[in-house]
């Protein structure tokens, strides 16, 4: 904890001027129907990204000529003011770009094109994920024109898509500056300071993989933890149909492996407490047990994680004495 | 360019009534005593304390043998029946059953959830599509080990009414303790404990034109509480600390008010309420309210504007010096969509839309009229932006 952390910032108070502007009178906004790009005899892209229940959508309109030149783009959007100022700068910077060219814009571009002065972020951390919108229905206009699954344009392994950090960048300041703490991790590489989806299971959205999935791979790989048996003897058999010693065994290797280095990680730690059928009775031990915040999530990246290794039906509760 | 301010945020916060502000600032000038003191400047204010817990006694008609102890907020209330039941109940016999609502406030459900991790156990009975549980669903809850049930009065979001007499007496039947949280139904609905089967009642003062960390907890005669705060013998023992004199004294003089003003402010506020929800209703095409209307306090409605998502309306309202408020933050790391809105089973895109406007005895009619103005301009404005509603 800290003075910063004790006194919750206002949101609105940290959006520059230019988000503020945008929000208001964005430039860009509207559609372009397939008559006007007849009548103009240029190609028209139209494609969306997003959901109303996500509570952010946005639909973004090309016009292409044969030269692959984007010469006009205009955009819709379901989301909040900082979706719509990000969506209106994405539609800007694409004008007069090549498909090529446009496909290269990210959402950091976005953020910086909206900054007041190069040193101030025009956005909170937590509202990053706008920008990310934005570049993401750049890059699906893109596959939707060139006719490809978008798939083709993932890059190098991106953690943390606010920030744009790939996991290269992250593994290579766990072993260069030996980082032991994810906190040390988004400390060193700015990984997972902006929405924090990226640190653990349990935020904003989900990934493909964490912080702390990584942060353990490096530690493992560079033999600074022991493997976990999680991967051993009994695998083949269904986890519903083990013995209660063989579960409890597999239960703990994954607890090992993935849940108690993150705990470990805010000083906490959990013990199994019991096992009845496929519900998971667990302690909280060390920072954890007095720790009334983190207990939803945490129960709940538990539960997944043990889910997601072992079987789908897995339920974990606290153990009642 | 300055403009006019309307303020319909009054389920988060109050302006604090001039009244209790004048009776206030006596005690932040020359009567600053300490009223635990026996010389004349502590003595001075003793009177005054007492006339503000009688003003708060009869605010939800406690008697005199019960205690309303005066703390800082319904958050402290909460925290202080919850875990003070855990160590008289749950620790010293084999009750360890919690029963509440799945729309409680945060101090309610963190302070459950915290509960559980020290082996009570805990039910959260979900809501129906009003947005309340019934008293059928609380008695079918209580089993043997049911040490408290835990209700709140009114929803902070949707304003649904709890049907907290007969819950009350639910558990009464049972020999079960009884908690409400009634913060959000003080001043806006008449609240008494007369009928003796409420054991604690919490509320916070800045919900009803007291100042901000000001608030009550009644404890029924002949029920034990221990405190949370442990200190000298303030307040009986129950809640050690020196007395927040000024804050009391506000608190006083809200709770008179809010006691004297409850018929004819609250006809009129909810005549107010009523205008500016059917008006949007009526002239809005695509609008709905969420959760009942039958059972709800006057000053609240809850709208859902489809095709706009909430923050960008909270923007543009206060861009136009509106205040209101959304249960949907779109920022990462929050609730995705209002837990309060979603537990009504309504769909995550309609909370995401959804708009609170909540009135109070300082909103006019003028201000309604001009907020029904600035509402048809913003959501024409956003619905103008957004793809996902299409005209027609």
């Amino acid at each position: 904890m800290a003075k910063e952390t004790l006194l919750s910032k206002g949101m609105w108070e940290q959006y520059s001027e230019k988000v503020r502007d945008r929000m208001n009178k964005p430039g860009h906004f509207g559609e372009i129907t397939k008559d006007e790009a007849h009548k103009a005899n240029l190609k028209l892209v139209d494609v969306i990204h997003g959901s109303e229940a996500c509570g952010d959508a946005v639909q973004l309109f090309l016009l292409v000529d044969k030269d692959n030149v984007i010469k006009k783009a205009r955009f819709k959007s379901f989301g909040c003011g900082t979706a719509i100022a990000a969506s209106d700068m994405m539609a800007e910077l694409c004008v007069g770009k090549t498909i090529d060219q446009a496909l290269r814009i990210t959402n950091l571009d976005v953020e910086r094109a909206l900054r007041d002065n190069p040193e101030t972020p025009a956005v909170p951390g937590q509202k990053m994920h706008c920008s990310v919108m934005a570049y993401d229905v750049i890059k699906k206009a893109v596959a939707s024109y060139k006719n490809v699954d978008i798939k083709e344009f993932d890059e190098a392994e991106i953690v943390c898509h606010c920030g744009r950090i790939t996991r290269k960048q992250i593994e290579k300041a766990i072993i260069e500056k030996n980082l032991t703490t994810v906190e040390q991790v988004i400390e060193a590489t700015g990984a997972g300071s902006y929405c924090g989806s990226c640190i653990r299971p349990g935020g904003h959205e989900e990934k493909n993989v964490y912080l702390v999935n990584i942060l353990d791979d490096v530690l493992r790989r560079t033999g600074k933890k022991e493997e976990a048996s999680v991967t051993t003897g009994v695998r083949d058999i269904p986890f519903s149909e083990l013995k209660m010693p063989q579960k409890l065994k597999k239960i703990e290797a994954v607890l090992d492996q993935i849940v108690r280095p993150a705990l470990a990680a805010d000083h906490g730690g959990l013990e199994v407490m019991d096992l009845e059928n496929t519900t998971v009775f667990i302690s909280y031990t060390g920072s954890c047990a007095g720790c009334a915040g983190a207990l939803h999530g945490t129960l709940d990246f538990i539960q997944k994680t043990l889910q997601e290794k072992l079987n789908a039906s897995i339920t974990v509760k606290p153990f009642q004495g | 360019m300055k403009q006019e301010r309307i303020y319909l945020d009054n389920n988060a916060t109050t302006m604090v009534a001039p009244e209790a502000r004048d009776a206030m600032l006596p005690f932040l000038g020359e009567k600053y005593g300490n009223p635990s003191s026996l010389h004349a400047f502590g003595g001075e204010i003793r009177h005054h304390l007492a006339e503000a817990h009688d003003h708060v006694y009869d605010l939800i008609d406690a008697l005199d043998q019960d205690d309303v102890v005066i703390n800082s907020c319904a958050t402290e209330g909460n925290n202080t029946v919850l875990q003070g039941v855990y160590h008289t109940v749950v620790r010293n016999n084999a009750k360890n059953h919690i029963i509440t609502s799945n729309v409680e406030h945060p101090s309610v459900l963190n302070t459950c959830k915290f509960l559980e991790t020290l082996g009570v156990q805990v039910t959260y009975l979900p809501v129906n599509k009003e947005g309340i549980v019934t008293a059928e669903q609380v008695a079918n809850a209580i089993i043997d080990r049911t040490a408290l049930v835990s209700i709140m009065w009114a929803n902070n979001e949707t304003g649904a009414v709890f049907p907290v007499e007969a819950i009350a007496q639910a558990a009464k039947a049972r020999g079960v303790l009884f908690h409400t949280d009634a913060t959000q139904v003080i001043g806006k609905l008449p609240v008494s404990v007369r009928d003796r089967s409420i054991d604690f009642l919490t509320l916070s003062g800045h919900k009803f034109h007291a100042p901000k960390g000001v608030g009550a907890l009644f404890v029924k005669a002949g029920v034990r509480l221990p405190p949370l705060l442990f200190g000298g013998e303030q307040m009986g023992g129950l809640r050690g600390g020196t007395h927040d004199v000024h804050n009391m004294i506000g608190l006083g003089m809200a709770a008179l008010l809010a006691k004297k003003g409850i018929t004819d402010e609250q006809t009129r506020i909810r005549a107010l309420r009523d205008k500016l929800e059917s008006t949007v209703l009526r002239e809005i095409s695509d609008t709905g309210v969420n959760g009942g209307t039958q059972h709800r306090t006057p000053n609240t409605a809850n709208i859902w504007f489809k095709g706009v998502e909430g923050e960008a309306v909270l923007w543009d309202l206060n861009e136009h010096g509106i205040a209101a408020s959304t249960g949907s933050a779109c920022a990462s790391g929050n609730e995705k969509a209002s837990y309060v809105l979603l537990a009504l089973g309504i769909g995550p895109e309609i909370a995401h839309s959804s708009i609170r406007f909540s009135l109070s005895r300082y909103t006019t009619e003028a201000e309604i009229d001009t907020a029904l103005e600035t509402i048809r301009t913003v959501i024409e404005r956003l619905r103008n932006i957004s793809f996902t509603y299409k005209k027609g």
